[in-house]
């Protein structure tokens, strides 16, 4: 039972290494890899969920002896990459990058995929959020902002930090709902991305930011804006006096945007097995921790089962969010 | 200074100083061949910036756009063809001096004084764009706003001869824009349940089409014959500069700024810049009859202008990400593929990568010296090169190229429709610059819009209630205002006609 494989991103893969013209037999997990392997990224080239996979594709091509193309296939809020790891042959040959989205775009109507379509391999990255205020602005800690926002009006308070329904929104979203205050309380100014919502609040033009502690590093240096609290269950190593939520305001609530390396639904059990080892041997290397470290990702490692679970975690807590805010469909 | 050695670094590496050799080479070669203009250089440079990082992305960019501009100089004075339309407005006067066999003069000042203007232009730059910049983090979303509108009305108003048909061309440049669901609400608009068009119409296979496979079309249709190339030897081209330039400063520094300035203005790049210059140039000079038989003064002081207004125009394309000219443009939609989205935070976040520009810039011009020389010493052999085996070549490296930034076929529709479609209506004279810039600044203005809506809670005044705001506001209904207030004043009796045309 021989199968020729040869669809238009294995081509491209290929190009030069003819990778079309090798069969795949029945016991090909004995003999994987005997050819490339892509990684789809669904987000574009140059951002941080391409630069990490990069890293990440280079350091798995010296381990296996095989390159490792990456393929940038974006669009639709990252509805079309997701769709293409999810459709690509279960061989092992097709891996690629899933990301916070996965648990929100299927609330919003976007697709009906779901992390269920996927074999996990290992979550690699989760940048928690944090909450922003103007640096001199009057509230010193997250108890003076949500006091001053149990008492005004409904969005007399404007906040910004990415677009509508992204990680960023979420993130105030499920603020206001474990502080127990209205979510319609804050407008939410939608942003391409945290970098115009940070520079909106620096110009004084909404009062409250959210994204991540890397995202909003330059404004902070420069004393435009002010860290009060992070949404993570456990402080930033790098940015030890800035609280977690829990800390400063004794409600919970914690939410970040993650990458994690998945395969096809039906790859076979002992291909995911290997890809778990050789990718969790990647992402302790010297060169990848360095990496991370200069560009300002958080590093870490939850393989299989743990990923799963965690992505179940973050599908629901994200839809209950998203219905919070009337966004769910 | 830490950035400014890291700048460095980044610049001097191996693989940037081969990625600058690489442009600008292709650059002077595009430039050179009559017909193909330095906007198709850089569209067909993208798909190859795509597997690149930030920097060397970049600094292809600007070399091979600064290659083009002065390599136009070489077809228009021995073929009496431009190479691109920045050598348009002197053309005639090069070629009238390489028939009195002063070919290696005109070309030489060409070189120099287009190096000498992009440097002037790149000092503008350095000092310009970070003082902006931090003006403009104090921009919200209503200052944005006005900022654009106003970018938007200037380029219509600047860079067409009929105002109306540039307008049309700006609102099907919003309408293409406003495919798909990246708006404000994410909601999908015209995506006809498309999921291939739920991102939209991607930008960078659209550049390709409008402004490379547009001119392949072209190219190929043309039936005109083939001009035959002045046949002079060329011996130094550097003879008599330094006595040129002791002759004609003031001509040069006018050149310069005038370019810097028309550059930074959105809409107006090189080849306004170049055609204002040389009539400027020529109602100050003291000798005017002497234009148009083969004088050098135009050439030196329009030289100077197209290249300036080359680095003018990433002023505001860095600080405010509204293109200056069709070529920032593109340099936009690379810059926001590199995850180094325009914007005056760009300078806080990124310092190094600023000071790697400006150091692109300098080290563009410089270089441009001796590969522009060695370019002159080839120019016979280069125009000669046959269109059959270049056009063909050229269709391929767009159809290549644009496959291989997503690996969608459909991305290749949408260039080849893109490409076709400009090539019509710019045969109908509808420009097709004020649509790149519609598909630039559309969004931007979409976005800024409701933002501003959203937080003024639907309050239009607030849109004046920010100092800056109001007065980019108030410039702006001006602008708009202008020809019914002419028009008032003319019609308004009391007032006779002498005030009308004075107006």
């Amino acid at each position: 039972m021989f199968k020729t494989n040869c669809n238009r991103r294995a081509m491209l893969a290929g190009l030069a290494l003819a990778a079309c013209s090798v069969p795949l037999t029945g016991a090909a997990a004995q003999s994987w890899p005997s050819r490339p392997i892509t990684m789809i990224v669904p987000w574009g080239a140059g951002g941080g969920t391409d630069a990490t996979a990069r890293m990440i594709a280079s350091l798995l091509e010296k381990q296996l002896g095989k390159p490792v193309p990456v393929v940038n296939r974006t669009g639709g809020s990252g509805a079309v990459g997701h769709q293409a790891i999810a459709s690509a042959d279960p061989d092992g040959y097709t891996i690629g990058i899933a990301t916070l989205e996965i648990g929100t775009m299927h609330h919003q109507g976007l697709t009906t995929l779901t992390h269920e379509a996927y074999a996990p391999i290992g979550l690699y990255n989760s940048d928690p959020a944090a909450l922003f205020v103007r640096a001199d602005a009057p509230y010193k800690t997250v108890k003076d902002l949500l006091e001053a926002l149990s008492k005004a009006p409904d969005r007399r308070f404007k906040a910004s930090g990415s677009a509508q329904g992204g990680v960023n929104h979420l993130a105030l979203a499920g603020m206001l709902k474990a502080a127990g205050i209205p979510v319609a309380r804050v407008a939410w100014v939608p942003s391409e991305g945290a970098a115009p919502g940070l520079q909106d609040l620096a110009a004084d033009g909404v009062q409250i930011a959210t994204a991540s502690l890397p995202e909003a590093a330059a404004l902070m240096a420069a004393g435009r804006i002010r860290p009060l609290a992070i949404f993570a269950p456990k402080r930033d190593e790098a940015q030890k006096d800035v609280p977690t939520f829990k800390e400063a305001s004794g409600f919970d609530w914690s939410i970040g945007s993650w990458r994690g390396v998945v395969a096809p639904k039906g790859t076979p059990p002992e291909i995911v097995a290997k890809l778990q080892d050789e990718i969790g041997k990647a992402v302790v290397t010297a060169q990848y921790l360095e990496f991370m470290k200069t560009k300002g990702y958080a590093t870490g490692w939850t393989a299989g089962d743990g990923f799963r679970a965690f992505m179940i975690d973050s599908d629901k807590g994200l839809g209950a969010t998203l219905a919070e805010l009337g966004l769910k469909k | 200074m830490d950035a400014l050695a890291q700048g460095f670094a980044m610049v001097f590496s191996i693989e940037t100083l081969l990625i600058i050799m690489a442009s600008s080479l292709f650059g002077l070669f595009v430039g050179a061949v009559p017909g193909l203009s330095a906007t198709m250089a850089l569209a067909l440079l993208v798909p190859m910036t795509f597997f690149m990082d930030p920097i060397p992305a970049l600094a292809a960019m600007v070399s091979c756009s600064a290659m083009a501009i002065f390599a136009g100089d070489i077809p228009g004075c021995l073929l009496r063809m431009p190479g691109t339309a920045a050598s348009a407005a002197y053309t005639d006067e090069a070629y009238a001096m390489a028939r009195k066999g002063q070919a290696d003069i005109a070309l030489g000042s060409g070189l120099v004084f287009s190096a000498i203007g992009g440097l002037f232009g790149t000092a503008v730059l350095i000092v310009a764009a970070p003082l902006f910049a931090e003006f403009a983090l104090n921009f919200t979303s209503f200052e944005f706003f006005w900022l654009i509108l106003l970018g938007i009305t200037c380029a219509i108003v600047i860079s067409s001869t009929t105002p109306l048909k540039g307008a049309i061309m700006l609102i099907l440049g919003f309408l293409v824009a406003s495919v798909g669901m990246n708006n404000p609400a994410a909601f999908p608009r015209f995506t006809a349940g498309s999921t291939d068009l739920l991102g939209g119409i991607g930008f960078l296979p659209m550049l390709i089409g409008m402004f490379a496979v547009s001119e392949v079309i072209r190219s190929a249709l043309d039936r005109s014959p083939r001009a035959t190339i002045i046949d002079q030897p060329i011996h130094n081209v550097f003879k008599g500069m330094w006595q040129l330039t002791v002759k004609y400063p003031k001509q040069i520094l006018r050149g310069s700024v005038l370019g810097t300035v028309v550059g930074a203005l959105p809409g107006a790049g090189s080849d306004i810049a170049s055609w204002m210059s040389y009539a400027l140039s020529k109602k100050l000079s003291k000798e005017p009859e002497k234009f148009g038989t083969g004088h050098v003064e135009g050439i030196i002081e329009s030289g100077a202008a197209n290249n300036s207004a080359l680095a003018g125009a990433w002023i505001p394309a860095l600080v405010f990400g509204i293109p200056g000219d069709t070529l920032t443009a593109i340099v936009i939609g690379v810059l926001y593929m590199k995850n180094l989205n325009p914007g005056p935070s760009l300078f806080t976040t990124n310092p190094e990568n600023m000071y790697a520009i400006y150091i692109l810039f300098i080290f563009a011009n410089l270089i441009m010296i001796p590969l522009g020389w060695a370019t002159i010493k080839v120019a016979k052999r280069l125009l000669g090169v046959r269109r059959e085996i270049l056009l063909p070549l050229i269709l391929m490296a767009c159809i290549v190229g644009t496959f291989g930034m997503n690996n969608s076929p459909f991305d290749v529709w949408i260039m080849l429709a893109a490409g076709v479609t400009a090539y019509i209506l710019e045969e109908n004279c509808f420009p097709v610059a004020p649509a790149i810039l519609g598909v630039v600044l559309g969004p931007m203005l979409e976005e800024n819009f409701v933002k501003s809506m959203i937080k003024s809670d639907g309050e239009v005044l607030a849109f004046f209630s920010r100092p800056v705001a109001g007065v980019l506001g108030v410039l702006t209904l001006v602008v708009w205002l202008y020809p019914l207030l002419r028009h008032g004043f003319r019609r308004s009796p009391g007032r006779a006609t002498p005030v009308g045309e004075a107006l």
